[in-house]
């Protein structure tokens, strides 16, 4: 109902090339300047990480546990006497990395489902619509935590849990959009033109229904970024030594009462980078749509 | 079409959903590398107790026998048997579930609560400044983890600012899971309330522009009542679906909300399990949390149809 309703508001479909003055109107979009700004500094941060500190981020100094913010360690260390500043940006290289990546999979399959779902329709579009029922009729966190439960905690299996879990956005998102551009004229004339199913879908549909999926995909990051965390609070996801931010609240939160900061400091850095990408895609929205 | 048609009608619906559930339930034991009897007890297990547990499970059945035997126990009302405790899954289950329905109606209950006066605020003064604040909201607030809002508002209320609420814990009599849950309800409800609050904001704001708005103004009908009688009653109906299909999100967040406040729930249940590898308990407990959403999706449709008596015809 959600994707019809945006394929609505945008009323028919430009491709994102042709479009008009996305490039003369992109910095006087507020919302995608500043997440721009804000995730491209947070993105550098990461990138850089060696340059930015000189610790290393699983470095334990066993004499120097639970400081406060000096010159020397910025944040202070935790509990291992690990600098809480440098497991920061070394977290947020591990988070995004797995966050980004984390979304191709589903963003790749589920458009390719959505794709055949509604251009073919029939029996296609009942078992994809069947799949996609199932796995919705499951909460977000419960399913992801019992796939990584089955399949063992780490990296690839959270690609796979996120994967199974979330490429059903993108394939209601795209078989709304295909639904109902196939009806227009363009489509209909590739197909009088003797067009093959596979060049109309992929050269001719693709292009402009993927729009909406894109958008989807920067928010979408957000929730991934929210589930990779939660698995690592909950000691399933990114394994130790290697910092992650979700870890390093769990970690904090036995020192809550003396040293509140170690749950509080990672917590923020989710935060900003969830408005930064929150942002970025009310932007691209903002951008994309026609005039 | 009459109501009890339509729930008929959705009812029959669900069936093969349901089915599909079950099917991926079953096959979570079969997503475990290697031997799913072996990992689960570990490697100082003797081969004896593997190849009973694999035969326990019928997991040296071939695959749709194996699914046969596992829908016929579930049709007895038989979820397995936890490694752990030694008894029934579903009984564990069923023990700690109302404290989890009472999180998630606390919770929706507190998000309501905060969604509507907002939303209304907000739509009442548009592009002015509180509707700009109003509009940060989702912004904003769909980034905070559940867990880490909670640990935050623990902090806050739980640990300073004169220990107002307990930091843990069910409590007892309906007076005292009020004072106990209200924090873990209201690290729930503010999960879903930026998602409510646009929605709602939304359709009030396209409410606004009806006629029926405009007749009831003209009839000199004071704001308040013309908000409140000929609005938000419309406005509300999206809002009630956008509740709907969200509260997967809403009732997975308490999973880790449970976590977070110690709460006896099917959350703590399910990490727990998780930790002690007893599978049974955790595949009950997903099936369970599944059932509750696909009776909430059924619950928002007929809700739907009741204040909008258009959808039965759809």
């Amino acid at each position: 109902m959600a994707a019809a309703a945006t394929a609505d508001a945008l009323g028919e479909a430009i491709p994102v090339g042709q479009r008009r003055g996305f490039r003369g109107r992109w910095y006087r979009t507020p919302s995608f300047v500043a997440g721009v700004s804000i995730l491209g500094t947070i993105v550098l941060l990461a990138v850089l990480a060696p340059l930015v500190t000189g610790f290393d981020p699983t470095y334990q100094d066993l004499n120097h546990t639970l400081q406060g913010p000096s010159w020397h360690h910025l944040l202070g260390t935790d509990d291992l006497g690990r600098d809480t500043w440098t497991r920061l940006v070394y977290g947020a290289r591990t988070d995004l990395r797995v966050a980004f990546l984390a979304v191709l999979f589903p963003f790749t399959i589920g458009t390719v489902l959505g794709l055949f779902s509604g251009y073919y329709g029939g029996w296609v579009d009942s078992i994809t619509s069947w799949f996609v029922n199932v796995v919705v009729a499951f909460p977000f966190y419960v399913l992801i935590i019992a796939l990584v439960f089955a399949l063992g905690s780490g990296t690839r299996n959270i690609y796979i849990a996120i994967t199974l879990v979330g490429w059903v956005s993108y394939t209601r998102i795209i078989r709304g959009e295909v639904l109902v551009a196939k009806r227009r004229d363009y489509v209909l004339a590739a197909r009088a033109g003797g067009l093959s199913d596979f060049r109309i879908l992929f050269r001719h549909l693709l292009p402009n229904v993927i729009t909406q999926a894109i958008v989807f995909a920067m928010s979408d990051i957000v929730l991934d970024i929210l589930a990779i965390v939660t698995l690592g609070y909950l000691g399933l996801g990114v394994q130790p030594p290697t910092p992650d931010w979700g870890t390093m609240i769990a970690e904090g939160q036995t020192f809550l009462t003396t040293h509140w900061e170690l749950s509080t400091i990672p917590g923020i850095a989710v935060v900003v980078t969830a408005l930064g990408l929150s942002l970025l895609a009310d932007g691209l929205a903002d951008l994309l749509r026609p005039e | 079409m009459s109501l009890g048609g339509y729930v008929v009608r959705r009812l029959l619906q669900l069936v093969p959903i349901a089915l599909g559930v079950t099917i991926l339930v079953f096959f979570l034991i079969h997503l475990v590398p290697g031997d799913p009897a072996r990992t689960i007890l570990g490697n100082q297990a003797t081969t004896v107790r593997v190849k009973l547990l694999r035969h326990a499970w019928g997991l040296d059945r071939p695959l749709p026998v194996q699914y046969l035997k596992f829908m016929g126990r579930l049709l007895h009302g038989d979820l397995g048997t936890s490694l752990f405790y030694s008894v029934g899954a579903g009984r564990l289950v069923l023990q700690r579930l109302p404290v989890t329905l009472w999180l998630i109606g606390f919770g929706a209950v507190l998000a309501v609560a905060i969604a509507v006066p907002l939303s209304a605020f907000a739509a009442t003064h548009r592009d002015r400044l509180p509707d700009h604040i109003v509009r940060a909201v989702p912004l904003v607030g769909l980034g905070f983890p559940p867990f880490w809002l909670g640990i935050v508002l623990l902090l806050t209320f739980g640990l300073n600012l004169g220990r107002l609420f307990p930091v843990g814990g069910y409590g007892s009599g309906f007076t005292g899971h009020l004072h106990s849950m209200f924090l873990p309800a209201l690290t729930v409800a503010l999960g879903i309330a930026p998602i409510l609050i646009r929605s709602l904001r939304a359709g009030l704001l396209e409410v606004f522009e009806a006629e029926y708005i405009t007749t009831a103004r003209s009839k000199g009908l004071p704001e308040r009542r013309v908000l409140i009688r000929h609005a938000l009653r419309n406005a509300i109906v999206s809002t009630v679906s956008v509740l709907g299909v969200n509260i997967g999100y809403l009732v997975g967040g308490t999973l880790v909300i449970e976590q977070v406040y110690a709460i006896p729930g099917i959350g703590q249940l399910m990490i727990n399990s998780i930790f002690e590898r007893d599978f049974p308990v955790v595949q009950a407990v997903t099936l369970v949390f599944s059932v509750m959403v696909v009776l909430v999706y059924l619950a928002t449709d007929v809700a739907h149809a009741l204040l909008d008596p258009r959808v039965r015809f759809d």
